[in-house]
């Protein structure tokens, strides 16, 4: 895992000194309300609907035990005890009290932490693969890249105060498992001529104008990484709109001027800024990589694995929902699932942190992830220590078997506790996923990804979910408007509306008659939904959503 | 009236040579004669608000297309951003009187520090 060099804690410690400066300039009325506000959001914090809200970067999702452990001191000493983790890989807290912040900001210095550019109109985290580093199917790990992402774009003097927010993603697999192609700009690490190198997508966002990435560049070598990006924002800082924040996102600066004049500026800018690099850069990148050597993996034997599964049904369901394959065949990838039925998705209590980081510390080589689906990853697993790892999971409510599920809902905070939501979130995934195991539908379904925003910003990435869930206020009542055949990865699309909305009770009902119209409609019970829905279109599915005389008209 | 800040502080305005105004909107294609343009002189470039930071772009690419001259940032920039306005080239910022009054000297000059601590500037080397 990276290690802070001597100049990150200098800088962290430095920024959190100037934190504290900002909001005694504040209380004191140096600073307006208004001037206030970029400075607070650019150090994470948010004014909410009922509190402040604290945003916490976990780069690029890496997080070490005792990092994990500090978490869980914050929720208890300055929160109500739990934290919610997030769809970028970011951990929010709700309930934090403006003046608290500058010391949770040390606290987090501490262990190599910070919020720095977690909102504003910054360059915000990093997200990347939560398998990085440890999936059998990457091209190379990209936690390098994306450190050296963070490390160029923080407090980066141009680009603190851009038209609107920048977000970048990062990919080392072809199966890209960090939805590039709906980030600002989305990166995939790919070899050329046995030379290393990313692809570059830019423009791609959900919100209310959703949109899927164009390819900007084919192949930019790993030399070119940072002259390139900063050539990328520099252009979008200086033609991007400023007059209508709806339309301030590079995707619209991309849409309006066209991929090819855009291209052609950002190419004229690029030789500007690759004669200002030096190069120093790669030496860094290189003292990057270093940091990211993989564990000495053990080298136990699988017998114990296998006898396990043969013989106790629950851990043969956990391990066939939750496990991922390793490049190191004695090994696996677990997913432990946030998502227990009926629980907030991503909420994790303070306890459930501290178990999380000691099962780490015993059987994951001290490491864990925070995935964009909003659960917790221990990347690297011996297969000898799953059992004993999965006993301790069930006994602390953490072994929901259900990755990849109905219940996997990916749903932001909604009306709960954001400032922005016109709709709740929250509570239509907890009934989704206790109503479909209940009716026991829900390993019948097999492979679904529902996901639910709270209004139209698109927290809750509905636009891409297989089944996406809209949040409105129509006339002050809560209506759903649902999308079907959304999808992340290399076949990203944007889901198609699929009709008028659904009141907060009558969202349940379609979601299952959708559902059932799957489970009618598939040619065997391994096409998955979305596989079905892109074989024979949205039509069968309004059908049993509004009846056929909907359809025919 | 309005108050220059630089690294030792307030001073009055003291420039008396040519000022050519570069506006917050310069097309990226007209830097490059405004460089050559005010050269010998100073370019002011416009900051409308604070929360625009077009400027710090503007600064930099001035810089990058050989401008050697006086570069100056003019608006309502907050202290908080006095680091960003010097490591993007500019030697200066001007601000408005009332704003100078509600965050006084020490507020600035508690980042006349701009030169450690920066990332971008260690990565480029």
């Amino acid at each position: 895992m990276y290690k802070y060099s001597d100049f990150d804690t200098a800088f962290v410690r430095e920024r959190a000194r100037q934190f504290r400066a900002q909001v005694e300039r504040r209380l004191d009325g140096s600073l307006t309300e208004d001037e206030f506000r970029p400075l607070r959001l650019m150090n994470g914090v948010y004014l909410q609907l009922h509190a402040y809200m604290l945003r916490i970067a976990i780069p690029y999702g890496t997080i070490s035990a005792p990092q994990m452990r500090q978490l869980a001191m914050i929720a208890d000493t300055w929160d109500k005890g739990y934290g919610h983790f997030t769809t970028r890989q970011n951990i929010q807290f709700n309930w934090p009290k403006l003046v608290d912040i500058p010391d949770i900001i040390d606290a987090l210095a501490d262990v190599e932490m910070h919020a720095i550019q977690t909102s504003g109109n910054t360059i915000r985290n990093v997200t990347t693969d939560a398998f990085a580093g440890a999936a059998a199917d990457e091209v190379a790990d990209p936690r390098p890249i994306a450190e050296l992402i963070r490390q160029w774009s923080t407090d980066h003097p141009e680009f603190q105060f851009l038209p609107r927010k920048f977000k970048f993603a990062i990919t080392g697999s072809p199966a890209d498992r960090a939805a590039i192609r709906v980030h600002d700009v989305g990166l995939q690490v790919v070899e050329k001529g046995g030379q290393r190198g990313v692809r570059v997508y830019v423009g791609g966002g959900l919100g209310r104008t959703p949109m899927i990435g164009q390819l900007l560049r084919d192949f930019l070598p790993e030399a070119d990484l940072l002259p390139y990006f900063e050539a990328i924002v520099s252009t979008y800082n200086l033609m991007g709109r400023r007059d209508n924040k709806y339309k301030a996102r590079i995707k619209i600066t991309v849409f309006e001027n066209g991929i090819d004049a855009f291209r052609e500026q950002v190419e004229a800018e690029f030789v500007r800024t690759r004669a200002e690099f030096t190069g120093v850069d790669q030496q860094i990148l290189k003292e990057i990589e270093a940091e990211f050597a993989p564990p000495a993996f053990k080298n136990d034997p699988v017998d114990a694995f296998e006898a396990a599964k043969a013989v106790d049904p629950l851990f043969r369901r956990w391990s066939a929902r939750n496990l991922t394959a390793h490049r190191v065949e004695n090994h696996a990838i677990v997913t432990v699932s946030l998502k227990e039925h009926g629980k907030t998705p991503g909420d994790a209590s303070s306890a459930q942190m501290r178990i999380l980081a000691d099962l780490a510390e015993r059987y994951a080589y001290g490491e864990l992830r925070v995935s964009h689906e909003q659960n917790i990853v221990l990347p690297h697993v011996a297969k000898a220590d799953l059992p004993a790892l999965f006993a301790e999971l069930l006994r602390a409510g953490l072994a929901t078997p259900n990755i990849g599920l109905v219940s996997d809902i990916i749903a932001c905070p909604g009306m709960d506790y954001c400032a922005l939501a016109t709709a709740r979130s929250i509570p239509v995934a907890e009934e989704i996923a206790t109503h479909f195991k209940e009716i026991g539908l829900e390993d019948e379904v097999g492979k679904m990804q529902i996901k639910i925003s709270g209004c139209i910003n698109a927290c809750g990435h509905h636009h891409i979910g297989h089944i996406g869930i809209l949040g409105l206020d129509r006339a002050g009542v809560e209506n759903y408007q649902i999308t079907l055949g959304g999808d992340e990865g290399p076949a990203a699309a944007i889901g198609d509306k699929t009709g008028p909305g659904f009141a907060y009770d009558e969202v349940v009902p379609a979601i299952e008659r959708i559902l059932r119209a799957y489970l009618d409609l598939r040619a065997g019970a391994d096409e998955a939904f979305i596989d079905t829905f892109r074989r024979l279109g949205a039509a069968p599915f309004k059908e049993a959503l509004y009846g056929v005389s909907r359809d025919a008209a | 009236m309005s108050v220059i800040v630089r690294d030792d502080g307030f001073h009055a305005e003291d420039w008396v040579g040519e000022i050519t105004e570069v506006p917050a909107d310069t097309a990226i294609a007209a830097v490059a004669g405004l460089a050559a343009a005010g050269q010998g002189g100073m370019l002011r470039v416009a900051f409308p608000s604070f929360a625009d930071g077009r400027g710090f772009t503007l600064g930099r690419r001035l810089r990058d297309a050989g401008f050697t001259g006086r570069l100056r940032a003019a608006g309502p920039v907050l202290a908080d951003q006095y680091a960003m306005a010097r490591r993007s080239g500019f030697d200066e910022v001007e601000i408005p009187d009332d704003l100078a009054a509600r965050q006084p000297e020490d507020q600035w000059l508690f980042r006349a520090d701009w030169r450690e601590g920066s990332y971008r500037a260690r990565l480029q080397g």
